[in-house]
């Protein structure tokens, strides 16, 4: 890490995993279930949060010493309001297709807690460098939660990924399920997004033991 | 008849919670105790019915394709849509203002029990949600559309109570050490969407789109038995 400091370091690898935002922070996990029944849903959506919550962030960060403390919430919305436009209307125009599964949780991003609370918690106090790094380290961090579980639901639910499918092809009858395996459509419904995210938060702390609660 | 079906609809098949994940994080933040719980739910209500018919005026008269017209012909062409976003949660954030005030000054004791529930609202994505998709399914009347917030409203207060009173009691089981709390929580409220989803069957009478999926899911099964079979026969010959 010759370009970054140890301390820069830390604000992107933290919420990687041990302070990760949704299985340990729990925001954000409103947008994001509904859209993990496809891998390449849940790459853009993090792609999405990406952008909006790196840019978000150094704006806010560079506007910190200006805003009344009094009407902050409203310019954060405003913010983010804003970028979730850009993203959805690039989404719109490049890729409608995809626009049209994500549906209403473009615009969801807005109230995506992982935004607000970042803003708040860093982006108010902290250099436009440091909230840019810590922006990118939270999605980074929501990214890697919504395809894990995206890459779970599609494999086990459909047997693709990305839209290509990998265990061989269910009617012919070739790959895995010559074996006799089948896809699980149970995965794709949305009460499984929830059951896959509890087992990865069972998994990590198990793994983890100070993240135990109680 | 069409208000009842929409009022049933958006608390048991479209539940906020339990179909599409929204208000996720008030739910699993304010739902460790009935009390509070209740509190947050009254209030989601609340907003709800507000916020959703306003939006809905907002969608109709100012945001849609030639919704402007009413000012003029020279303004029919005018496409807003692309504002919605940032006019509905400016919406939102100076009704929640509003109400808090208008509350707090005319009935206290609501105010001491809602009142610290009100500013978390204004970020919940179930209030943004309704208005969203109330503009994406196109409700098409100002009734229409406050029934679909109370309903909505009514359904995330639904989700909210229950998981509220079995974390109460989970208190006293003996859940593996990792699942603790967070895990837990998530685990149940999947349960719980699966049992939701049993009321999908509910209101199927004229859902011809729904009706036509089914219709195609059935003629490919039928189909991949068929060649099933095409294909025994031909082992077996």
């Amino acid at each position: 890490m010759g370009l970054l400091s140890k301390k820069d370091a830390a604000l992107i690898k933290d919420p990687l995993f041990d302070n990760n935002p949704v299985t340990i922070q729990v925001l954000g996990i409103c947008s994001a279930l509904a859209i993990t029944a496809e891998l390449e849903a849940s790459i853009v959506m993090a792609i999405a949060v990406l952008f909006v919550l790196g840019i978000g962030n150094v704006l806010i960060s560079l506007m910190r010493n200006i805003i009344p403390s009094k009407i902050r919430i409203i310019v954060q919305l405003v913010v983010v309001a804003t970028l979730v436009i850009i993203v959805d209307l690039v989404l719109k125009a490049y890729a409608y297709e995809l626009s049209k599964t994500l549906s209403v949780f473009v615009g969801l991003i807005i109230t995506n807690c992982i935004i607000m609370g970042r803003f708040e918690a860093f982006a108010l106090a902290n250099s436009p460098w440091q909230s840019f790094l810590d922006g990118i380290g939270n999605a980074a961090g929501y990214g890697i939660i919504l395809v894990m579980v995206g890459f779970f639901r599609e494999l086990l639910g459909a047997g693709t990924l990305l839209g290509i499918p990998v265990l061989g092809d269910p009617i012919e009858k070739t790959g895995l399920y010559a074996l006799g395996y089948e896809n699980n459509g149970f995965m794709l419904l949305a009460p499984m997004a929830l059951i896959t995210l509890g087992i990865i938060i069972w998994a990590q702390r198990s793994r983890n033991k100070a993240l135990i609660e109680d | 008849m069409e208000h009842i079906e929409l009022f049933l609809k958006s608390i048991f098949i479209d539940n906020m919670v339990f179909a599409t994940f929204l208000g996720m994080c008030s739910y699993l933040a304010v739902s460790k105790k009935v009390s509070t719980a209740v509190g947050l739910g009254a209030a989601v209500i609340f907003v709800l019915t507000i916020t959703v018919p306003l939006n809905w005026l907002l969608d109709q008269y100012i945001l849609q394709p030639g919704a402007l017209s009413w000012l003029g012909e020279e303004y029919a062409a005018y496409d807003l849509s692309f504002l919605s976003f940032i006019l509905f949660i400016a919406t939102i954030a100076t009704m929640v203002q509003l109400v808090e005030i208008v509350v707090e000054k005319f009935l206290p004791s609501l105010y001491n029990s809602l009142g610290i529930f009100l500013p978390l609202i204004a970020v919940n994505c179930a209030i943004l949600g309704g208005s969203l998709f109330m503009q994406s399914r196109e409700i098409p009347t100002l009734g229409l559309s406050t029934v679909y917030g109370i309903g909505s409203g009514i359904g995330f207060f639904l989700a909210i109570l229950t998981i509220a009173a079995i974390r109460e009691k989970i208190r006293y089981s003996n859940v593996p050490p990792a699942l603790r709390g967070l895990g837990i929580t998530f685990i149940i409220t999947g349960l719980m969407a699966i049992g939701f989803m049993s009321f999908g069957g509910m209101l199927t009478g004229d859902d011809e789109e729904a009706k036509e999926e089914k219709t195609a899911q059935v003629n490919t099964v039928i189909k991949n038995t068929n060649k099933e079979l095409a294909n025994n026969t031909k082992v077996n010959e």
